[in-house]
């Protein structure tokens, strides 16, 4: 409790704080190692030889430039998600909704798409960007209203509007949304070619996608760190009542965090919609909210490691692609990996 | 204290740094390996590439498929098959269309074959940006509407024929007029098949069964994806459950996977009558024998072969194919598209009778397309003494007046 005693004092020395990235680092590699045992034992008992399937999950995706695209394809949503989950978990909060706030964003988006095609695309890009972040930060802030006025736990509340938000996207895909020919699960019809994000030739890279990501990384790592309203939301997340009683209106602070993810990951739905799917399909978010929770786990919501590990996991889930035509594994064994990571990592988290 | 908590980062930055810059160079040997082997390949070795949207083993629509790959192999010599199945958003969230065709292409891919109707628009865009690779987006009509780019081809065969001789054995069998359909999701095509069933139940039950078409219950009931896909579609279980409990006594299937059958097994062991006429693939029915009635399926096999060889030879042309069985043995696996195995459960007076509708079918005597038809809502489809062409089949907008279902989303 020394950090209580040096609050007050402008919050200028936060020790435990520098500390902190430092101490943590042994759990995730712990988490990394037991992932990798229980993978390899995985692959074993497959009959697989289990040096090839590595080099395949972990560097398939650098290896020809087309993989490479997709997988920054992959990482810039991921990576706007674990930048907001960070913030989140800053506060401490657990924003499992951040799949539905990825819906709700993408959904969001295709309003002034579908509304007014013929607007000049850069007009039409900023809008579906602004409305993506709004739809999402709004779906992020029924959870903080549900946690806050009716007493529900943000994880279940989360959880809840996850499926309230994709039931939606079924709906639209299904109904005032369809397809003029048809009704299929494969989505709506893709939007006119001149909406697409432009990519770079032959590649299906969109710039403009992880670029925006890293300036949100980069915003977000200052004023998390660098701000006073970064100290008082990690104020309220070490200790909320010590908070309070320090003049921080948590409520206040929650409401911003939620926000603020809600809207990154809102970000990453109009991606989504834009510049890869370039169409609304009822699976939008392609579990790639709660990859990024498991980023945003591993790296204990240090800024710094987000990039790297958001990075590795799109990498893994590119590079898996090639398990099945190679070695004709399943190409769920990435999926194994990650899913051993979410579960070491919980597990030495818990043994805090 | 805090020596030893730096010492682990530095260490582990080092392990990641060393593996990454250690493996890092390998894979990017490969690419450039790749060429040159490649061209050297093609002169002997021609390797076709198809991306499925379900599973292999499904018993069904990608089983068919895959197992006419098989068939081209066996048949041409110095031919490689490869493939990448269930891309689909529930199996694969972020593999997309493209992605699966850029990943077989890289290994070598010539000619690509794509299965589903879902992925019309990727397989465009895959073939314009690879104008020297060929394409077969099968059950497609890009070509036929103009989208698709000159290396692409659509084929299809005329299940319509393989589902009038299903519904017509359902009429035949049925014990109470009840006949259910297991429907995928709302297109033209599914339609069109829908409507081919019901017109062949239909033709049977008041030609055979002397019954009239009022008292012929047929009702389709969408799952909304070709499969199940949990929390998603429709359970296709639960669907074919609740058509035994609403005593449909016939359930005949539309989706790519075997539940139909299966839980019609199921319920005859438990005491109930209740038969099924599965779907697209030769082999469907050994999922419940005692149940089937036949199945209808698509031999894709020399077809594909046919396909292959053209590209090969490199004398492609764009085109829009709706192939239709040998009517001399719409059984032939080298030379029918279209076939019709019949089931144990169906009793050998009504197999006669069925040979005897397939043979009006085969010498052209019977038409089950003329008119007058009507739509749903009272609409012509077909004008009296009209016969309907392949295109208002094609893209049959509504299923027929005397079917219970959605026409529409």
């Amino acid at each position: 409790m020394l950090w209580l005693r040096q609050l007050p004092d402008r919050y200028t020395r936060m020790r435990l704080d520098r500390l902190k990235p430092l101490a943590s680092l042994t759990r995730p590699l712990l988490a990394l190692l037991a992932a990798f045992v229980l993978t390899t034992i995985a692959l074993l008992s497959s009959g697989v030889a289990p040096l090839e399937a590595y080099r395949l999950i972990l560097f398939g995706a650098f290896s020809t430039p087309v993989r490479l695209s997709d997988m920054i394809m992959l990482a810039a949503p991921l990576l706007l998600c674990s930048v907001g989950l960070s913030i989140t978990f800053a506060g401490g909060l657990y924003n499992l909704g951040v799949e539905g706030q990825m819906i709700a964003g993408a959904i969001a988006a295709m309003v002034p798409l579908r509304l007014w095609p013929d607007w000049p695309p850069l007009l039409l890009w900023l809008l579906a960007g602004l409305s993506g972040a709004a739809g999402g930060a709004l779906w992020a802030l029924l959870i903080g209203g549900l946690r806050r006025y009716a007493g529900v736990s943000e994880i279940f509340a989360g959880l809840g509007m996850n499926f309230l938000a994709s039931g939606l996207a079924l709906y639209l895909v299904l109904g005032p949304w369809r397809r003029q020919t048809s009704a299929s699960l494969s989505g709506t019809d893709l939007l006119p070619r001149e909406l697409w994000l432009p990519t770079v030739d032959r590649l299906r890279l969109a710039p403009a996608a992880p670029v925006i990501a890293l300036i949100a990384l980069v915003i977000v790592w200052w004023a998390l760190t660098k701000t006073r309203w970064g100290l008082e939301v990690r104020a309220v997340g070490l200790n909320p009542a010590a908070a309070a009683r320090l003049g921080i209106v948590t409520a206040r602070r929650m409401a911003e965090t939620l926000a603020a993810c809600g809207a990154l990951a809102g970000t990453a739905g109009m991606l989504q919609v834009v510049a890869v799917h370039h169409a609304l399909i009822p699976n939008i978010s392609s579990g790639i909210g709660l990859l990024g929770l498991l980023v945003a786990l591993l790296a204990r919501a240090d800024p710094r490691w987000l990039l790297p590990i958001a990075v590795a996991f799109a990498a893994f889930t590119v590079g898996s692609i090639q398990l099945p035509l190679t070695l004709g594994i399943d190409s769920a064994i990435a999926g194994v990996l990650q899913g051993a990571l979410v579960l070491f990592a919980l597990a030495t988290r818990a043994r805090r | 204290m805090r020596v030893r908590f730096v010492r682990w980062p530095l260490l582990f930055i080092t392990l990641l740094s060393l593996v990454l810059t250690a493996c890092g160079s390998q894979p990017a040997a490969a690419p450039t390996a790749a060429p040159t082997t490649a061209p050297a390949e093609s002169t002997e070795e021609f390797t076709f590439g198809m991306v499925l949207v379900g599973p292999i083993n499904d018993g069904g629509w990608n089983q068919a498929h895959y197992e006419a790959a098989q068939y081209v192999v066996e048949k041409v010599p110095g031919v490689k098959f490869i493939y990448i199945d269930k891309v689909n958003p529930a199996d694969r969230p972020n593999v997309k269309v493209e992605q699966a065709i850029e990943e077989l292409i890289g290994q070598g891919a010539r000619l690509i074959i794509t299965n589903s109707a879902e992925f019309a628009d990727g397989t465009n865009i895959a073939a314009a940006a690879h104008p020297d690779v060929y394409f077969i987006h099968a059950s497609g009509d890009k070509v036929l509407t103009g989208e698709a780019p000159p290396n692409v081809r659509n084929l299809m065969g005329r299940m319509e024929y393989g589902k009038m001789i299903a519904g017509c054995a359902a009429a035949l069998t049925t014990e109470n007029g009840k006949l259910a359909y297991l429907g995928p999701l709302i297109d033209p095509e599914t339609r069109r098949l829908v409507n081919s069933t019901y017109l062949g139940a239909r033709y049977c039950w008041e030609n055979y069964r002397g019954r009239s078409a009022d008292e012929l219950a047929f009702k389709v009931t969408w799952i909304g994806f070709w499969f199940n896909i949990p929390g998603v579609t429709l359970d296709p279980t639960k669907v074919a459950n609740d058509f035994i409990n609403e005593g449909y006594d016939v359930i005949l299937s539309g989706i790519d996977t075997t539940e139909g059958i299966v839980e019609a097994n199921k319920a005859t062991q438990a005491g109930k009558r209740v038969f099924a006429v599965p779907y697209d693939f030769k082999g469907a029915c050994a999922q419940g024998e005692a149940v089937c009635l036949g199945v209808p399926y698509f031999n894709w096999g020399p077809d594909y072969k046919r396909l292959v060889e053209l590209a090969r030879s490199g004398q492609w042309e764009p085109a829009w194919e709706w192939t239709g069985p040998n009517w001399s043995n719409i059984n032939d696996p080298d030379t029918s598209m279209i076939g019709f195995v019949k089931g144990p459960a169906l009793s050998a007076e009504n197999a006669a009778k069925l040979d005897e509708f397939i043979a009006k079918l085969a010498d052209g005597s019977l038409n089950l397309f003329t008119g007058p038809l009507y739509y749903q809502d009272g609409s012509v489809f077909v004008p009296e003494g009209q016969v309907a062409d392949d295109k208002t089949i094609w893209y049959t907008q509504q299923l027929l007046a005397g079917i219970e279902g959605q026409s529409a989303p």
